[in-house]
């Protein structure tokens, strides 16, 4: 078995401007990804506003920088994520064919496991 | 046993290496799980191939002989190496490590299928798949492909470098995929080796208007996922529609070097027996399922089968476009679509139909729509906006025999 990170990118403002409904729809949505993932789902959690992310840089002279927001600004940013556990690369995009976005879209990421 | 002359044994090589590569290739991957090893022991197996056959003569099964050759060599490269796997192994489905007596197994199963889903897996870039598909499929080496490509040796050995780790670092498997996936898998396959085939027929850039060497691998890869899945309409559409293209080649390209267009093509020179090949293939591949491969094949045919240009059933061809622009909508289809109407209803008929497409993005840098356009225009007698539209394809065009073709008819306006 493999495990895969699937980074779910969406964008905030579709968030913001999206209605109960809608959100409701995709925490429906989740659910019945989680219910179809089962034990194949090993944790997933949603991320705060990426305006809330700080970034840490070394600077090549010993030091480190810390700045206030993610590493790129973008649009679409990541809003959460699902680790996931499978056979293959198929069974791992078969699963997150699943996962809800408002627009946004999922990327798929092996997992190189570290035995520390 | 009498020895055979050398040079019968390097042509019988060279057969096995055009024949066979993908079933030793894939057969040693079920060995070495690795294709980088399997590749290496294939090639070695060939290496040896050249030296043996002469003394020995060529083997009854070329292929067998190869397999058993290149699994020995991985078993032996395996053993050293203390290793029964690698690192990162590719996938192989109920695989087990060969003993040393199944290499000699006479039954090796034939693992091509695999081998195909493989480099076409959906999940690498179409360039990668194509890159794949010419250097496991067809056994060409990193410089063969690059120059297919036109583009240099280092930037295809890294495409490739990169797809190959995509494989083993995602988890790419190594199986033919379930019955449920299968047709659209298949389809990913066949627009593989179509593009294989369109950029061979009607090469982009350079010198020469057909590279025949692609368009001779595309025909063999059709046919050998024609043998694989003999009854899947896509793939008979698709063969069936290369075999009737390409039916054409000889009268496609004029004695100096010039393109042909098909009203002034010698249709005695036309391959009849691909083309009658082709048409039953078409009938079966519609029977099942008017598929795009099967619409598109069918065009040619109703073109191959057509005593001359001006005799053409154009209106048969404009009812098949209709079917195509629903199971494929494309501003390509539409386009042809047009043109087809132009020779069916006249030339003002057609030139409505294409005009509704001079917004379409898709179409922007294609020079075929200045081409028809100017054809059009050139048939309604508006001398001026032909020359207008003419002078725009040739813009568009980078193919040197296509851009000599232009030049001319821009000159005889």
């Amino acid at each position: 078995m493999a495990q895969y990170l699937v980074l779910i990118y969406d964008s905030e403002a579709a968030w913001a401007a999206a209605d109960d409904q809608a959100r409701k729809e995709v925490r429906t949505q989740h659910q019945a990804f989680q219910d179809t993932a089962g034990a194949r789902n090993l944790g997933g959690n949603a991320l705060q506003p990426a305006g809330t992310a700080t970034s840490l840089r070394r600077d090549g002279s010993g030091g480190v920088s810390v700045t206030d927001g993610p590493f790129v600004e973008t649009k679409e940013v990541l809003g959460g994520y699902y680790l996931l556990e499978a056979a293959d690369l198929d069974e791992a995009v078969a699963l997150a064919h699943q996962v809800p976005t408002l627009g946004g879209g999922v990327e798929v990421r092996p997992v190189q496991v570290i035995d520390w | 046993m009498t020895q055979p002359e050398a040079a019968t044994t390097a042509a019988a090589v060279a057969d096995a290496h055009r024949r066979e590569w993908a079933f030793v290739l894939a057969a040693t991957v079920r060995v070495t799980r690795d294709l980088d090893l399997a590749e290496e022991c294939v090639q070695e197996a060939y290496a040896a191939a050249l030296t043996a056959w002469p003394a020995d003569g060529v083997p009854r099964s070329p292929g067998a002989w190869l397999t058993t050759a290149a699994r020995r060599r991985a078993l032996d490269l395996l053993r050293r190496h203390q290793t029964a796997q690698r690192a990162l192994p590719l996938l192989v489905e109920d695989a087990v490590i060969a003993g040393p007596g199944d290499v000699e197994a006479p039954d090796v199963p034939d693992d091509r299928l695999r081998l195909v889903f493989t480099c076409c897996h959906p999940t690498l870039a179409v360039e990668a798949q194509v890159a794949l598909t010419l250097r496991l499929l067809c056994g060409l080496s990193t410089a063969e492909v690059a120059r297919a490509f036109l583009v240099p040796e280092p930037t295809m050995a890294a495409r490739i470098t990169r797809a190959k780790k995509k494989i083993a670092g995602a988890r790419i498997p190594y199986r033919e995929p379930g019955l449920e996936e299968l047709p659209e898998r298949v389809r990913a396959v066949c627009e593989v080796v179509h593009l294989l085939f369109t950029t061979g027929h009607s090469a982009p850039a350079g010198e020469e208007l057909v590279r025949v060497d692609l368009v001779t691998r595309a025909l063999d890869l059709a046919r050998m996922l024609r043998a694989l899945l003999p009854r899947d309409p896509d793939v008979a559409g698709l063969l069936a529609l290369l075999l009737l293209t390409d039916a054409r080649r000889a009268a496609r390209v004029g004695a100096r070097g010039q393109l042909v267009l098909l009203p002034e093509q010698d249709r005695s020179r036309w391959d009849r027996v691909a083309i009658t090949e082709g048409i039953g293939l078409v009938r079966e591949a519609l029977r099942a399922r008017p598929s795009r491969y099967a619409l598109l094949a069918a065009v040619a045919a109703v073109h191959d089968e057509a005593p001359s240009f001006e005799q053409t059933d154009w209106e048969e061809v404009v009812g098949l476009y209709d079917l195509l622009v629903q199971v494929w909508p494309s501003p390509v289809v539409a386009l042809n679509r047009a043109v087809a109407v132009g020779f069916a209803r006249g030339p003002a008929a057609g030139l409505v139909q294409l005009d509704v497409l001079a917004d379409e993005p898709q179409l922007a840098a294609y020079p075929y729509r200045a081409v028809a356009r100017g054809e059009l225009l050139e048939r309604l007698g508006r001398t001026a906006e032909a020359r207008t539209a003419y002078g725009e394809a040739l813009l568009l065009t980078e193919n040197a025999v296509e851009r000599e073709s232009l030049a001319r008819r821009l000159a005889a306006l």
